[in-house]
């Protein structure tokens, strides 16, 4: 697709030289995104993605199997050793001069695994853990979890604290890894859009899209805009609800129980609302490859109409709950993320927004009906607290509603309301790169075809990536904050540990 | 103190289900129905068709296991003589076999047993029931829909149903997702926490059988079940709140057909 204004600049190399290319892109400016490895038989391909001005750079190299080493790039980001983590929990992959391989994703021996680290003879180099623990008089390491109490995701957070400081925590989602990325494998286009919109359930929306995007681009179609801006509309609705629920728990940590009850109504009206328009309460099932499975059952007119409604209910209990002390003192200069740490770490979404980054990808890496929308201006809140990542998402939702206006307005205006909703594809062997901005940020999706079929794929959820900044949030925190930092973070654990 | 006006604006907004049906519940697919009299002939694939393997034809007859169907709506999209949503959110069953519709014979004969035996160990749950929640490899989504049971609408705690932290107050297990291999030993250990009498309620269809991730060598096969011994079953992708709810109150022995009309 060479009229679109994105471009993904795929460069194949050598393993010598694909540390050293990844980290001069880096230096060069470049966000780093992501770092996924696509078995291929007798190959493993590892891309190091990395985001540039209007696009995505790709550097690809391909590792025998049988010799499966590359070099590491930990010195050019704090992100590469995260990745590589997961690599090695997936695929028993690491790199000759790792930093640390403990367990993240999967607890070893592995699990879900395509292939067994026995099996490419590598062995993990440490057991549990392999930081030093965190030395003092009377410093202990309390685990959190797997099994929270309250209706959670199971997570552990291994904290090591005095008694009310927390001096360090180490997040450990791999006790729910579903071994998602291999459950693609072999699946048609079409089924993979289904476990794309079950990878990181809350934000499926956003990864069908991504997903979706990947394919088509392979397919080499053009959507139709009538599908486009259902898409923005199932989208929002998914980033309002996800927004709602995380200002939800910051009043469940706070005892705010009327807010609390308040919010959790809006919260049930979106979910009604999308079921009304598709119905399924999580939009599952709409967003498949050349488009939408149908369209809104109601008529954009009434759709408006509801939504009007929700926008000024939600818009009055924010503003109330922006003026409660006992609420806002929680959250000032709780869980910094400083901007700087932000930007060495590539914070996405709202955590990266509230820490001063400006990327959105809806706007930076514009796709779909985005690119014929306008955006209301952001919120200048970049103090990096929970506070700041509270106000961005106030923020967000009000521009989710200005998106659904226009969506769900030109979508009133169409000449064919009622047809084109999806174009036949025919999807041609080859590697490509999708995305989208969920509630979360941004999520990859990187989709080999072989014969109509999914090869390979690797995905990348905002929860994984930013769920590596977490231990960065306590500077100073105590334990009663630990409640506010988590749900200013806003991960899915599914998403993290997939 | 404008909280506590603005708590009082709303008016009557409680669902007044099971007393009541109620009317949103019944307003988007939970379910999958098939047509009795269709007869399959040899050469269409109707089992090809499920990206599950939720369908299956016995001599012509199609049946639908809900227990692996994730209502993608293809079926009904590709088919729709044949399969068509259902609204009816009471979907959740005592056993395995009579989520697959039509039910067989067998399978309803066996309810009524199913019914006195659970009826007689919930008994003492008397009137409230304390719930406990553990993920065991879900998309996050059950966790906001049985979260959602606390709200105002569905208020659950008007008819004696609690959440609980404690393992050891807790009457009812809810289990979502679908097995995921490391949380094996979590799950295993707040079972042996409960006191007795206590009742299982797979909840989705990722816990009744995996779901999109039966393959998958990082879950135990055949869903939850294949660690603990499960009482309900509540079908979905994810269950709506009104779906869990009825779940619930089968495992609590106050409810309804469990599954002899369908
Ligand atoms: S709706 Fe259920 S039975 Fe029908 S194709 Fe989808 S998963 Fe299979």
């Amino acid at each position: 697709m060479t009229d679109l204004p994105l471009n993904i600049q795929s460069t194949s190399v050598s393993t010598i030289s694909f540390a050293c290319l990844t980290e001069a892109r880096i230096a060069a400016g470049d966000r780093f995104a992501a770092l996924l490895a696509l078995p291929l038989g007798e190959q493993i391909r590892l891309l190091s993605v990395t985001s540039c001005f209007g696009g995505f750079n790709v550097i690809e190299c391909d590792l025998e199997t049988a010799e499966p080493t590359y070099p590491s790039f930990d010195a050019a980001t704090p992100m590469a050793n995260w990745y590589a983590r997961r690599i090695f929990d997936l695929y028993g992959l690491a790199p000759s001069d790792a930093a640390t391989l403990d367990p993240l994703i999967a607890r070893r021996p592995c699990q879900g695994l395509h292939q067994s680290p026995e099996k490419t003879g590598l062995t993990p180099k440490f057991a549990e853990s392999s930081r030093p623990s965190v030395i003092g008089e009377g410093v202990f390491k309390i685990p959190l979890g797997p099994v929270r109490s309250g209706v959670f995701e199971s997570i552990e957070f291994v904290v090591e604290t005095p008694g009310e400081e927390i001096l360090h925590v180490e997040p450990r989602p791999f006790y729910k890894h579903r071994g998602v990325d291999a459950a693609f494998f072999g699946k048609s286009a079409e089924d993979g859009a289904l476990i794309a919109e079950r990878v990181e359930g809350i934000a499926g929306v956003a990864h069908a899209i991504a997903y979706c995007q990947a394919v088509e681009k392979l397919a080499d179609v053009e959507i139709h805009m009538q599908a486009e801006l259902v898409r923005v509309v199932h989208a929002e609705l998914e980033r309002i609800a996800n927004h709602l629920e995380s200002v939800i728990r910051h009043c469940e940590a706070s005892a705010q129980a009327v807010a609390y009850a308040r919010l959790s109504l809006h919260k049930e009206s979106v979910m009604r609302l999308r079921s009304n328009i598709c119905g399924h309460r999580f939009s599952r099932g709409v967003i498949a490859p050349g488009g939408v499975t149908t369209p809104l059952l109601l008529p954009p007119a009434e759709v408006a109409k509801k939504v009007a409604e929700i926008e000024k209910s939600i818009d009055r209990d924010m503003t109330l709950l922006m003026r409660t002390p006992s609420f806002l003192d929680r959250l000032r200069g709780t869980g910094v993320v400083t901007p700087l740490q932000a930007r060495l770490f590539g914070a996405l979404g709202p955590l990266g927004r509230g820490s001063g980054l400006t990327e959105d990808g809806r706007i930076s890496h514009t796709y779909g009906a985005y690119k014929h929308l306008g955006f209301l201006p952001t919120a200048d809140a970049q103090d990096g607290d929970a506070m700041s990542r509270q106000m961005i998402r106030i923020d967000e939702i009000a521009n989710s509603f200005h998106l659904l206006r226009q969506a769900l307005d030109d979508l009133n205006n169409m000449e064919h309301p009622s047809q084109n909703w999806k174009v036949e594809l025919e999807v041609k062997d080859g590697m490509s790169l999708g995305w989208a901005e969920a509630p979360q940020g941004e999520v990859l999706y990187a989709v080999a075809i072989e014969k109509g079929r999914i090869k390979s794929l690797a995905q990348r959820s905002a929860s994984f990536h930013n769920l590596a900044l977490f231990s960065t949030a306590f500077p100073k925190d105590i334990t009663t904050d630990f409640a506010f930092i988590e749900a200013s973070f806003g991960i899915s654990v599914a998403g993290a540990s997939s | 103190m404008p909280w506590i006006l603005r708590g009082l604006s709303n008016g009557v907004i409680t669902s007044k289900y099971p007393k009541k049906m109620d009317s949103y519940g019944d307003s988007h697919h939970s379910s999958v129905k098939v047509q009795t009299e269709y007869l399959a002939s040899r050469d269409t694939d109707l089992e090809g068709l499920c990206p599950t393997g939720a369908i299956r034809v016995e001599l012509g007859r199609p049946r639908i296991d809900l227990g692996q169907c994730i209502l993608c709506g293809r079926c009904v999209d590709r088919a729709p003589e044949i399969f068509s949503f259902s609204t009816d959110f009471e979907t959740a069953r005592l056993s395995r076999d009579l989520l697959v519709v039509p039910p067989s014979a067998e399978s309803t004969g066996e309810l009524a047993n199913l019914k006195s035996a659970l009826a007689d160990r919930v008994r003492r749950f008397g009137n409230s029931v304390a719930l406990r929640h553990i993920d065991c490899g879900s998309d996050g989504s059950e966790e906001w829909e049985i979260a959602a049971l606390t709200n105002p609408v569905y208020d659950v705690q008007r008819l004696g149903i609690t959440f609980t932290a404690s393992p050891r107050h807790a009457d009812i297990l809810l289990v979502t997702g679908a097995g995921a291999k490391g949380m094996s030993d979590s799950l295993k250990e707040t079972y042996h926490q409960m006191a007795e009498p206590k009742v299982v309620v797979a909840v989705g269809t990722d816990a009744i059988s995996g779901g999109t991730h039966s393959n998958s060598a990082a879950v135990v096969a055949g869903g939850i079940e294949g660690v603990l011994p499960v009482d309900v079953f509540v079908p979905g992708s994810p269950p709506s709140p009104f779906g869990i709810l009825y779940g619930i109150l089968l495992a609590m022995g106050i409810a309804l057909d469990g599954g002899a009309s369908t």
